[in-house]
């Protein structure tokens, strides 16, 4: 048996490990370069706090970025809750024919690469002129196979097949039994499809750098990049933005992180 | 995740009863039924199944995205095997997968079991903690740790070397300098992740195959090799199912610690592609190398359900 002093080491050692860089970050964003530059650098806090983000907001559209992330990934959140949703109640509750190998392909295409049509996507999107829109990003992220089947696997357990024929039998058109019976039931589904839907969209990197190109345009992702491309490194500067894009994540994490670690546990354990 | 798990399970789907429905009413419910799967099949054909089929064709092409295409057979498939830079990424990217995965997944589960374990205290904090950089950007840990990873000698990870006498390392232009801070970001960021995945399944290991295991006379080592283990495996295949994927497709973390040199210490397979296609603009070279790493994505992937099919049985 290992002992509680090891177990207690092991967790302590771990914990402060996976905190230290955003410790650090903070200790970064608040010092001036002389002080993160010097041996050994800084490790408390300095009160550069406002001059750095002050830099940052000369380098990089800081604000527009974040709004742009704000946009791309709220919009194809509550698209996809409601797409998936809705495909995902037909799978579980609806007859018709093919329907299996339907819910089969969807299943398939979870194992392509995204990479393999990452040329092709992007002269898609030229051919449509959704380059340096944020449309490129959103209406190709509505695609979720996951969501549908996770939807589907929650669907099918815990929406009673009579509620569904009771409510046929009353009269009720088949729109009208999804929205009225299945998506009250379904509500903490959603909430885990939400959250991993919003994370992947709010990090994600290769598609965006892809299609957009104009700095109006640009995601906090790829902003933040668009910071250690000066020639000059400031570092002070580049971890002020790093920080404050990750405080938001953070804040929100921590007041909901019973439901952020339930959520994404139960997606990857279930499926 | 095995193909027998995702199955669907049609038998338990049908209605107990048979539904007395009108033809009209079952032909209403199939049109409903098809219109609300339609959106994702519509989607998918012209921004996933189309580009995909298009790659393939494109493969066999010669052509940089303007001019017209030219068959040129597979000129494009001996250009990148030839290419020893493809095979620098292709190496690059095994054993960045190996370095940062493997670890990651062995210490998650030790520190999951430990998590587990009814001694501690103040579990929830000690979760939180550890779960914490998964909640951040790819970039971010990418930018702090290409900070910290400094080839100066006040590079934080440097100076920490110092202490015990080690010269400063040039983290960024040399061999395995590179490739151990690539493999850092990806281990710091997904071990709290894949310890809360795995603390999940321990939990879900009912108490009372311990407290048998008890009653016969079971020492700690055979409880774990005869209960966690087998018991956790699904999880296991799992999460190495998921990592192999995400390895294989390192792309965000080696861009922006390499930057736009593309030094090839750091270039992966995805980032060889990005290059060919976007900075080059060579789309044939491109797609034959997009296909060849769908060809090994699946290699792999088939392995990896070989191998674990037989861990533990």
């Amino acid at each position: 048996m290992l002992s509680k002093t090891v177990i207690y080491l092991l967790l302590a050692v771990a914990s402060l490990l996976s905190i230290f860089p955003f410790y650090w970050m903070f200790v970064m964003a608040t010092n001036e370069n002389s002080a993160i530059n010097s041996v050994p650098p800084a490790m408390i806090p300095g009160s550069q706090l406002v001059t750095n983000f002050q830099n940052v907001l000369n380098t990089i559209d800081f604000f527009g970025a974040i709004g742009n992330s704000l946009i791309v990934s709220t919009i194809t959140t509550i698209g996809v809750l409601f797409l998936c949703s809705l495909a995902g109640f037909a799978f579980a509750k609806f007859h018709f024919k093919g329907k299996n190998i339907l819910f089969v392909a969807i299943l398939v295409t979870m194992m392509i690469p995204p990479q393999l049509g990452l040329i092709p996507q992007y002269i898609i999107i030229t051919k449509l002129d959704w380059l340096n829109d944020l449309k490129a990003v959103i209406v190709p992220g509505l695609i979720d196979a996951f969501g549908i089947f996770w939807m589907r696997q929650y669907i099918s357990s815990n929406v009673p097949d009579e509620l569904v024929d009771a409510a046929k039998i009353d009269g009720c058109s088949n729109f009208r039994v999804y929205w009225n019976i299945a998506v009250p039931v379904i509500i903490p589904a959603f909430a885990t499809l939400a959250i991993i839907k919003f994370m992947y969209m709010w990090n994600d990197f290769l598609w965006p750098l892809v299609v957009l190109r104009d700095e109006s345009t640009y995601t906090i992702q790829i902003a933040l990049r668009g910071l250690i491309d000066n020639y000059v490194k400031d570092n002070g500067m580049i971890l002020s933005g790093t920080f404050w894009a990750t405080v938001p994540l953070v804040i929100v994490f921590l007041l909901l992180n019973r439901l952020f670690i339930q959520s994404l546990t139960e997606g990857a354990v279930k499926s | 995740m095995t193909v027998a798990q995702i199955q669907p399970q049609t038998s338990s789907q049908k209605p107990l009863k048979k539904r007395k429905s009108s033809f009209r009413e079952s032909t209403k419910e199939a049109i409903a039924g098809y219109l609300y799967v339609s959106p994702f099949f519509i989607l998918f054909a012209i921004f996933g199944l189309f580009p995909m089929l298009f790659s393939f064709y494109l493969g066999f092409q010669k052509w940089n995205g303007l001019g017209e295409m030219e068959y040129v057979g597979l000129q494009n498939f001996e250009w990148i095997i030839t290419d020893p830079l493809f095979w620098k990424s292709l190496s690059n990217t095994l054993i960045m997968w190996v370095m940062g995965t493997i670890p990651q997944l062995i210490i998650g589960i030790i520190l999951a079991y430990a998590l587990n374990s009814a001694l501690v205290k103040l579990k929830s904090i000690f979760r939180v903690s550890i779960f914490m950089p998964y909640v951040t950007s790819t970039v971010a840990v990418a930018i702090v740790f290409g900070i910290m990873f400094n080839d100066q000698d006040f590079g934080l990870i440097n100076v920490i070397l110092s202490w015990f006498g080690v010269d400063p390392v040039s983290w960024s232009t040399t061999e395995w300098g590179v490739k151990i801070a690539i493999s850092t970001m990806v281990f710091w960021r997904w071990l709290g992740y894949n310890t809360i995945i795995y603390l999940a399944g321990l939990q879900a290991i009912p108490n009372e195959l311990y407290e048998a295991a008890k009653i016969d006379g079971a020492t700690t080592r055979q409880k774990i090799q005869y209960i966690t283990i087998p018991m956790l495996r699904p999880i296991i295949i799992l999460t190495v199912f998921t990592s192999t994927i995400g390895a294989l497709q390192l792309f965000t973390e080696p861009l922006v610690y390499i930057g736009r040199s593309y030094r090839e210490e750091g270039l992966t397979v995805v980032l060889y592609l990005y290059r060919e296609a976007f900075v080059n603009l060579a789309y044939g070279p491109a797609s034959a190398a997009a296909i060849i790493l769908f060809f090994i994505i699946i290699v792999l992937s088939a392995i990896n359900v070989f191998v674990a099919n037989r861990i533990g049985k």
